[in-house]
């Protein structure tokens, strides 16, 4: 018995309605996906029983038996995976960290240049970029490792400034070895550094009532350099050097950047400054010509200009690609397994891994690590976005 | 007296604004002017200059020599570069693994036909105004089975046309282009789908989309080259095996695919919502809106982005070495394990830097062009 709606013509089919049809897609792709990972944990789990390896985390208890060529943190063969995953973490973070000052001040700078009106500067910068970017960044560490292994052998390592020693089994340095006292001037350089922003907060509150400015850069470095180097003489420089000597096969004292810890750091480090030097780039170049001709006739000098015009512009592009690239050049610090820098990758989800065989669980903690550096910048990232966006009607 | 200079040239006398140009003033044309705006503006500008030029002058010509004066071009091993300079006999006797990995001698010209349909595959899509783009796109669409075909042979044994060459036989530039080819011709579609899916207004579908985005571009691509070759072993059934190759293209392709779809969004979010409107009104359904009016231009917005993600996975495809395929960096981090050529790694180095710069270089250039060329007169 046919019936018939009372309010409005017949509706089409049910399939012919764009909710439904929605709910029905999407019901359908979630399936698929829930299918997909049920029928993986199925035939891993029977694997792994076939294999005999027992899941879970037990094996970050287990003596690891295996020797880290460099780590920040004591570690000896007897210690556990678990001290492994740390002590590789920490690599891939000395390496990035140190690797992301010097790719900045390095980028920077390059970007600076490649603007200057200098032909011959702008085009050599142009060249250092289109060179670095488009050569893959394993094959550069795996070049500049080469170069480093080729350095002399110890006993006729290469001198500078008579204290430290190019050789093929790295760079030795002095070690600076702490004294009575250190602990003030670190003190007096901690409260230089909270200082700063105190100062900068209050010379901005004066020259909002008033109008008067007051030279905060100036004023921060000379604390910054002031206090500690005055805690110094107080405690009458409590830091001494232990230097490297030459002994027969290797260097007695010191302390050495391995030829692997260097190799990775210098090129991440020239790598991704090519990059950072076209966001520079990039950056000033789109702060329109008529903010510095307007700024230049309200009566503001060059230096002004760039400081408070240019500049506060030119960051609100760079900074989004620039932490991009922070990122990029953790991730890329991955590629120290070419060259057997122990970082995460290569001590943790490399040799543990080979020694227990639990690929999932070290794969997915190695991969969640990356994942939470990732996130939390993004997050960082998402809520200056927030504060330095254009306000708009 | 007035004017000294008319005073002195009788006859010089020109009603007023009809005095003929005079030349510029010496120093601001020619050579010397160009020096003196472009180099010497000011005294910083001349320190630069003078440190640059001291910086070419001190580098150039000793790499000059290592590379070419003081160099070695033939040898049958190391001990034959007897000069100080580089020893290019490794390359000049190593080529064909350079290029073609250990592909079988007898069935290389198999790979040069595989060249040249790559390249006729790649002239339409590159070009839009050349003879017979018709024809020629029927070629690039049919690549990949031809492509696969030629280079891994329709069967084993002497009835066979063509011979098997396993792949891990494949190797050096070879290798390269069919991972950076295959990962750029997978990459883009899927990349449009991961982007319209995190744009899509079904919930289930977007967070799918997002986690997914997200999940691959907040890893190293080592990480998920490690999980292609020691996890998907363990995901399928006992006695299921696929080639390492194969499941090393598949997660490069998604690697950069996620890429792919973050550059994908920056152009959906750039199109005016009106265009989505009026294509609506126009009753066109979504997908005929999205082939027709939405993706040809923003997909048109985002092509330096693109190809910086071409180029980036074409860089990205040197990784593949550390789970032991031998691309062309892999062969060139190999040969020089060789007794005979021990030590050169720098050569070896510089000469796969050379074609992967090519390469690179050439994708950006081309960049370059077509955004030049597609330059509609929309833009400010």
């Amino acid at each position: 018995m046919a019936t018939q709606s009372i309010d409005g013509p017949k509706r089409g089919s049910l399939l012919s309605d764009q909710r439904t049809r929605a709910i029905i897609f999407q019901a359908l792709a979630f399936f698929l996906v829930a299918v997909f990972f049920v029928y993986i944990g199925t035939n891993t789990a029977r694997n792994l029983e076939a294999l005999g390896i027992s899941t879970g985390f037990d094996f970050l208890n287990a003596s690891a038996g295996y020797d880290v060529a460099m780590s920040l943190i004591p570690y000896t063969a007897t210690d556990t995976h678990g001290r492994v995953f740390f002590v590789g973490l920490l690599n891939t973070l000395s390496v990035s960290i140190t690797g992301i000052l010097a790719a900045t001040i390095l980028g920077v700078i390059l970007g600076v240049l490649r603007l200057s009106q200098n032909w011959l500067v702008s085009k050599l910068v142009y060249w250092y970029v289109e060179v670095v970017r488009n050569v893959p960044l394993l094959l550069q560490i795996l070049f500049w490792y080469g170069v480093l292994l080729g350095l002399p052998r110890v006993r006729d390592a290469i001198p500078v400034f008579e204290t430290m020693f190019l050789s093929n089994r790295g760079f030795y340095l002095p070690k600076p070895i702490p004294g009575d006292g250190i602990g003030l001037v670190f003190a007096a350089f901690v409260v230089a550094v909270i200082a700063v922003p105190v100062i900068a907060r209050v010379a901005k509150k004066r020259q909002e009532r008033t109008g008067q400015t007051f030279p905060v850069i100036s004023t921060s470095i000379a604390l910054i350099i002031g206090l500690p180097v005055l805690a110094a003489i107080v405690t009458g420089f409590p830091l001494t050097f232990d230097y490297p000597e030459k002994g027969g096969f290797n260097f007695k004292g010191g302390m050495v950047l391995r030829p692997e810890f260097v190799a990775l750091w210098f090129s991440l480090s020239v790598y991704t400054a090519g990059f950072i030097a076209e966001i520079v780039r990039a950056g000033i170049q789109a702060v329109s010509h008529g903010q510095t001709e307007a700024a230049f006739s309200l009566g503001l000098k060059p230096n002004w200009t760039m400081r408070m015009i240019v500049l506060p512009q030119a960051l609100r592009v760079i900074v989004p690609p620039l932490t991009s690239q922070y990122l990029n050049l953790t991730k890329n610090s991955s590629l120290a397994i070419a060259i057997g820098y122990p970082d995460l990758v290569s001590t943790f989800g490399g040799t543990s891994l080979n020694q227990t065989g639990q690929a999932i669980e070290i794969i997915m903690m190695t991969m969640l690590v990356y994942l939470t550096i990732s996130l939390l910048i993004s997050m960082l990232m998402n809520y200056y976005n927030k504060r330095i966006a254009l306000v708009e009607r | 007296m007035t004017d000294m200079t008319q005073s002195n040239a009788p006859g010089n006398h020109y009603p007023p604004g009809e005095h003929p140009d005079l030349p510029p003033p010496p120093g601001t044309v020619g050579v010397i002017g160009w020096l003196r705006k472009n180099l010497f503006s000011n005294i910083p500008n001349s320190i630069l200059t003078l440190l640059a030029v001291y910086f070419l002058v001190s580098s150039i010509p000793p790499v000059m020599d290592w590379v070419l004066f003081d160099a070695d071009f033939e040898g049958a091993s190391r001990t034959d570069c007897t000069s100080a300079g580089a020893c290019w006999a490794l390359i000049d006797v190593r080529m064909k693994q350079y290029f073609f990995g250990l592909y079988p001698v007898e069935e290389l010209w198999r790979v040069y036909i595989a060249g040249i349909v790559l390249a006729l595959a790649l002239l339409p899509v590159l070009f839009d105004k050349i003879p017979f783009r018709k024809i020629l796109l029927v070629n690039t669409f049919l690549l990949p089975i031809t492509g696969f075909y030629l280079l891994s042979g329709t069967g084993s044994g002497p009835e066979a046309w063509l011979a098997t060459v396993e792949t891990p036989q494949w190797g050096g530039l070879l290798l390269t282009l069919v991972i950076g080819v295959t990962g750029i011709v997978a990459s883009l579609p899927i990349g449009v789908a991961l982007a319209l899916g995190r744009r899509s207004n079904m919930p289930v579908v977007r967070a799918m989309c997002v986690t997914f985005i997200e999940f691959v571009r907040g890893v190293p691509l080592i990480t998920i080259l490690f999980m292609s070759s020691v996890m998907v072993p363990l995901f399928l059934p006992e006695g299921v095996n696929f080639d390492k190759l194969l499941r090393c293209l598949i997660g490069v392709s998604l690697f950069s695919a996620a890429y792919m779809a973050e550059v994908i969004r920056g152009g959906l979010q750039a199109i005016p919502k009106g265009q989505y409107e009026a294509a609506a009104a126009m009753g066109l359904s979504f997908w005929k809106m999205m082939y027709l009016i939405i993706l040809p231009q923003a997909l048109r917005i985002v092509i330096p982005g693109i190809v910086n993600t071409f180029i980036g996975l074409f860089k990205d495809t040197s990784l593949v070495l550390i789970i032991g395929l031998f691309d062309l960096l892999g062969i060139a981090k190999t040969v020089i394990t060789d007794a005979n050529w021990i030590g050169l790694s720098h050569e070896s180095y510089a000469f796969v830097a050379v074609i992967y710069w090519v390469f690179c270089f050439g994708m950006s250039r081309y960049s370059i062009w077509l955004e030049a060329k597609l330059h509609t007169g929309h833009k400010r």
